[in-house]
């Protein structure tokens, strides 16, 4: 082909690509174009790709195929066979793998760039470095996060004293590094004496390094602001490498996977009533424990049985359902909706409200009620719901704590004072659904299990949940 | 904290980067005119996208925002892109071999992202109409 019009179809593959990409996350904003939306964005990908492989530089393909082979071996079956309970470790290990990419490409392009004559200049080399280090840091922090979702890394926050010292210390050093190669490495390798590849292999190294002390720290239910930062620095690591290399498409989709990403962790963070800075150095449960102001004492709950509840539940005209980690943990979702199917057959009306950060990730308990096929209209974010509570008959919490804890609005000595939460004390008569009188993550008592209308039904939720569904069915 | 740390870095690439242009100007003569160009229209090109990423995510529901993070992950597995050309270039072997590890990454996340977020997407489903 002749060069130029094979440059030119790359182009416009590229601009294409660019677009389908936009056009699919936009169709992401609505439940009923979102699939047909990914569809054309990974059409966008494909044609990136040809376009890519038809690049007069390409001169062997014996190892793009290879690579292509042995990548689509992993991520196809990581693609269909994956559980939906799994996917906040899916997602987070998916964040490694892209920015492993990332970090290749920075660390290839830099050597490349040793042998060609000026060397990579001053602009070049910025976007290489911010390439590869935050790509390091996002390959070992991903790691890291996948490891406490997976439950083969302590989900506590690991503390260390003066660690958040060596943290900025080791921060300061890649950075530190990375402005020192940007000085001597713009213009090519020096002819005598140069340390340009150790310095780099250096800085690469004290990346990685500050992946793994970053999310030592973090607690278990702080992941849903932690992979969406990850997912946010990979983004940014990618947006880099086009600038790198000087492709728009890279540029434009990495842009758009770093603003997905920050604004998943501002609302995450918000959520929770916590700023990113709390998130990432604070390992808040140790802390706040200590600082809890109300105690359990003097203060009695009522235990009730599923027989009881099923009782309740099964006569209920209106109910809300509000999911938590605890769902996830126990696999509940399937028994959940079978009651919610029963409560309907029996005329009463079922709502879900979803916390912003129930769950491991954002969005999570969506993804396992609509696994269990609960329709996305019974779904309900704090918003549209919390005023619903007055009018609800039956509010029951399975497995969730933090997030229906009123002291947020009532004390404003309560560490988790003005965070939002779901209004559940307002409902007529609350169940909760719970394995044991331990606090939830923030470490403080919840009040609500100590009003006069919540009952207290203490087990694992999907057996408790299987035997309120047999119970109702025998009303 | 970091993370004001990370967008200063961000604004400071950008500020280096319009900063350094002119520089670069100077320093090579005038035919460096047009890789300057380029690089300021890199500048424009992050922006916008990040401008029309930001108007648009901030509009995709809480219910969507598992399959939203799945997608944004494929998506920029995008680097495919950048490490194909790496893996099959004229350059030393071990480089072309780095680019194939980096192929195989991104595939997975190619690959798996769209099958996965597709998985997701469909188990969406609204109330069927009563018959």
């Amino acid at each position: 082909m002749n060069p130029e019009i094979g440059a030119l179809f790359v182009q416009v593959a590229y601009i294409a690509a660019s677009a389908a990409f936009i056009l699919g996350l936009r169709g992401l904003t609505k439940p009923d174009t979102a699939r047909r939306g990914m569809q054309l964005a990974a059409m966008g990908m494909l044609l990136a790709v040809i376009g890519t492989l038809l690049n007069h530089q390409i001169i062997s393909y014996d190892l793009i195929i290879i690579g292509l082979v042995i990548g689509t071996a992993i991520g196809l079956p990581m693609g269909l066979l994956v559980p939906m309970t799994a996917m906040p470790q899916r997602i987070a290990i998916s964040h490694m793998f892209g920015a492993l990419a990332v970090t290749l490409v920075g660390i290839a392009e830099f050597l490349h760039y040793r042998d060609v004559p000026g060397g990579p200049g001053v602009i070049k080399m910025v976007a290489l470095g911010f390439e590869t280090v935050f790509g390091a840091l996002t390959i070992t922090g991903s790691f890291m996060a996948f490891g406490k979702l997976q439950g083969f890394i302590s989900g506590r926050p690991i503390t260390f004293p003066g660690q958040k010292i060596i943290n900025a210390a080791i921060f300061i050093g890649a950075i530190g590094l990375w402005i020192y190669l940007i000085a001597t490495q713009s213009g090519g390798p020096a002819a005598s004496g140069d340390n340009g590849i150790l310095l780099f292999g250096l800085m690469t190294l004290l990346a990685l390094v500050i992946g793994v002390t970053l999310v030592l720290p973090i607690g278990g239910a702080d992941m849903p602001v932690v992979v969406s930062l990850l997912n946010s620095y990979a983004g940014l690591a990618a947006s880099a490498t086009g600038f790198a290399i000087g492709n728009n498409v890279l540029i434009v989709a990495g842009a758009l996977d770093g603003a997905s990403g920050f604004i998943l962790s501002i609302l995450m963070s918000k959520a929770m009533n916590r700023s990113f800075a709390n998130v990432l150095f604070g390992a808040f449960g140790g802390e706040v424990a200590a600082a809890s102001t109300k105690s359990s004492e003097g203060l009695t709950t009522r235990s009730v049985s599923a027989e009881d509840v099923a009782m309740r539940i099964g006569y209920a005209r209106n109910v809300i359902i509000i999911p938590g980690y605890g769902m996830a943990v126990a696999q509940a979702q399937h028994a959940v909706r079978e009651l919610a199917e029963l409560i309907e057959k029996r005329g009463g009306r079922v709502r879900f409200a979803i916390h912003p950060v129930a769950g491991r990730m954002p969005g999570h308990m969506n993804v396992l009620l609509a696994e269990a096929n609960v329709p996305y209209d019974h779904l309900f974010d704090l918003d549209e719901i919390n005023e619903e509570f007055h009018a609800c008959d039956v509010a029951l919490v399975i497995g969730a704590n933090d997030v229906t804890n009123p002291a947020a609005k009532t004390d404003p000595a309560s560490p988790i004072y003005g965070m939002p939460i779901l209004n559940v004390q307002d409902a007529e008569q609350v169940i909760v659904v719970k394995r044991g009188m331990a606090t939830g993550f923030a470490g403080i008592e919840n009040e609500l299990f100590y009003l006069e209308k919540t009952s207290m039904l203490f087990g694992d939720a999907k057996s408790v949940l299987s035997q309120m569904v047999s119970e109702v069915k025998a009303l | 904290m970091f993370s004001v740390i990370a967008t200063a870095l961000g604004v400071a690439t950008v500020a280096i980067t319009l900063v350094s242009g002119p520089s670069t100007t100077a320093a090579s003569g005038t035919a460096g005119g047009t890789l300057v160009d380029a690089q300021i229209v890199e500048v424009y090109v992050f922006l916008l996208a990040a401008f029309t990423g930001y108007q648009i995510i901030t509009k995709v529901p809480p219910l969507l925002h598992t399959p939203l993070m799945a997608a944004t992950n494929a998506i920029s597995a995008i680097s495919l892109v950048a490490s194909l050309v790496i893996a099959g270039a004229e350059r030393p072997f071990y480089i072309n071999v780095m680019g194939a590890v980096a192929v195989a990454a991104a595939t997975i996340n190619v690959v798996g992202g769209f099958v996965i977020t597709d998985r997701m997407l469909k188990m969406f489903r609204k109330t069927e109409a009563p018959k």
